[in-house]
């Protein structure tokens, strides 16, 4: 006797929870084959609004934390999606894509997770600086986090693009509100089954599925939204969420890649979404030279 | 038997605040409802390492929430600690913001009469409008309710034209039927208000507690004619739920309480939420904490 199928009531991610949209609207998935697939939550702007609630309070504890513990996370993160593999395949190759091409997403993800948490200790020596200054000052400069940050991430590759674009950002310890993909969400907003058993708190990652139509000009005019990322090619959406972002003068960023490429894995990624911090710190004339550092 | 005495239907409250929490105030009415609170407010810092600057800093905010945005009145009230009453007094200068201070060994309200009496004159002394007293809540637990009445009219005498508030700490008092009873006590024995929480003790101010004290002042109202204030205080902090309590109000006790002369807010944090709201109506898009002053 065969068991009825269960399936999954996907939610959104806000705050570390699985809550349904408050809107209390949906749209169909379907799969490669045009079945219906799933029910997914369409979010509305108030979803937003909590989910960038979320992200900002959730920003103060893990900016803080030190390097080091966060890239213990992220390594975390990329140990519970190693053990789900079976899970994202079969999510990904509903989008009509090959088993082998489903696997290889899903390696480079959780490559891209470990990569990214490497990063999380190292990339204040690459980007910090100690600069020359002709008074006797020791001055130097380094990266901080730069608050919550707004994504709307790439439509294809819903695994593989969305890690690639959330995990540089919260690597430097930023907090996120991003967007899935609109045509394949399964896998994204499965991804924060993961997130949510990986040490992450509640509130750094943020997941919403929907409508970029509908919810990219409130990514983009969010007061409280300290920069955007958007990933998609629609051009008519980045000229309006690049003039948007001008109201509080957020940082706005359009990345369009070949997520598989070797070099969409990158420091850099991390270096966009830093504020640079420099310190004047007063001190005597060093050394016998009288050099100045 | 009077109706001042009937027990509390706990089942009753729960719905009838879950229904509260169904109303949907938007547009117009929502901004008007907002202006309200924030006038309601009794802006409050109550903690061990105040110092004058703080207390100078949160008036300059009374009198200033937000000067860029539109319309935006004052708060009803500062509350501080006895010894900064004449700080905020200053600072608060012709603006008509009163000053309220709590006293009587807040916020335990364990010492001696003679204690709580010198405290409450002190503060009267230095200039305090009103005047936050906390009952003695072990001797009300234990029965003695001539203890606490005669305490809450002594402390009531020597506040002299200041308003006395009569703070039950509900939290403490385990149930709705208690809470009733010592809003029934406060009322008999010469409180202008009840407020329901010092702020130290978890849970605060909750719906359900506010609506049984709400009802105890109709109650009260309907058998002796005497208006009596109520003030919710400690863990309001969104927008929201301000209009929620604003909805409890006006059903519970109609128009005539809808002032800051009747209801007051005890919050800290709750007119920085009640900003960012109103700094969206302006902006047209969702605002940010980092317009507005911390404290």
């Amino acid at each position: 006797m065969s068991a009825t199928e269960i399936r999954k009531t996907y939610k959104l991610f806000i705050g570390g929870q699985f809550p349904r949209t408050e809107s209390g609207r949906y749209y169909k998935v379907s799969n490669a084959k045009n079945e219906v697939i799933a029910n997914m939550c369409l979010a509305s702007r108030k979803d937003f609004r909590n989910a960038v609630v979320a992200a900002r309070k959730a920003f103060e504890s893990w900016s803080t934390k030190s390097a080091f513990n966060r890239s213990q996370i992220l390594y975390r993160m990329a140990e519970m999606l190693e053990g789900r593999k079976a899970q994202f395949v079969d999510e990904l190759m509903q989008t009509g894509m090959s088993k082998t091409m489903a696997e290889k997403e899903v390696r480079l993800s959780v490559d891209r997770m470990v990569y990214y948490s490497g990063w999380c200790d190292k990339y204040h020596q690459l980007f910090g600086t100690v600069n020359p200054v002709s008074s006797s000052h020791f001055n130097f400069s380094m990266p901080e986090a730069m608050g919550v940050i707004g994504v709307i991430a790439p439509e294809s590759h819903p695994l593989l693009g969305l890690v690639s674009v959330v995990l540089p950002l919260i690597a430097g310890g930023n907090t996120v509100v991003v967007l899935a993909s609109e045509k394949h969400p399964l896998c994204s907003i499965s991804l924060a089954e993961v997130l949510a058993t990986s040490d992450l708190s509640g509130g750094v990652v943020n997941i919403l599925t929907g409508k970029s139509q509908e919810l990219h000009t409130h990514f983009a005019s969010h007061m409280d939204v300290n920069a955007i990322l958007y990933a998609r090619a629609d051009a008519k959406e980045k000229k309006t969420m690049a003039e948007l972002s001008a109201l509080n003068v957020k940082r706005s960023f359009f990345y369009e890649r070949d997520w598989y490429r070797a070099d969409a894995e990158n420091p850099y990624d991390i270096l966009d979404f830093q504020e640079i911090k420099t310190t004047w710190h007063p001190i005597e004339q060093i050394g016998t030279s009288g050099a100045k550092y | 038997m009077s109706m001042l005495h009937h027990p509390v239907d706990q089942t009753g409250v729960e719905e009838r605040i879950a229904r509260f929490n169904t109303r949907s105030i938007k547009k117009e009415s929502k901004l008007q409802g907002l202006r309200l609170a924030l006038s309601m407010i009794d802006l409050t810092t109550l903690e061990g390492k105040d110092t004058a600057g703080k207390v100078r800093q949160m008036c300059y905010k009374a009198m200033h929430l937000a000067d860029d945005l539109p319309d935006i009145p004052q708060v009803a009230a500062v509350c501080v600690y006895p010894n900064h009453v004449k700080t905020a007094k200053i600072a608060l200068g012709e603006s008509g913001i009163k000053v309220a201070s709590v006293a009587t060994a807040f916020p335990s309200g364990n010492s001696s009469r003679k204690i709580k009496l010198e405290d409450t004159k002190m503060a009267v002394g230095q200039g305090a409008d009103e005047i936050d007293m906390v009952i003695s809540r072990g001797a009300f637990l234990a029965g003695d309710v001539q203890f606490v009445s005669d305490e809450i009219a002594a402390i009531k005498d020597a506040c002299g034209e200041a308003r006395l508030k009569v703070i039950l700490e509900t939290g403490e008092l385990s149930t709705l039927d208690n809470i009733r009873r010592a809003s029934v006590l406060a009322m008999q024995s010469g409180a202008d208000f009840i407020k329901t929480s010092t702020g130290k003790i978890q849970p605060a101010a909750t719906m359900p507690v506010t609506l049984v004290m709400l009802e105890a002042i109709r109650d009260y109202y309907d058998e002796t004619g005497i208006m009596i204030g109520m003030k919710p205080a400690g863990g309001i902090s969104t927008a929201k739920s301000a209009l929620q309590y604003l909805v409890m109000l006006y059903e519970t006790l109609g128009p005539e309480w809808m002032s800051n002369e009747w209801f007051r807010f005890g919050a800290s944090s709750l007119a920085n939420d009640i900003l960012l709201q109103l700094g969206k109506e302006k902006m047209g898009v969702y605002y940010s904490p980092d317009y507005i002053s911390k404290d």
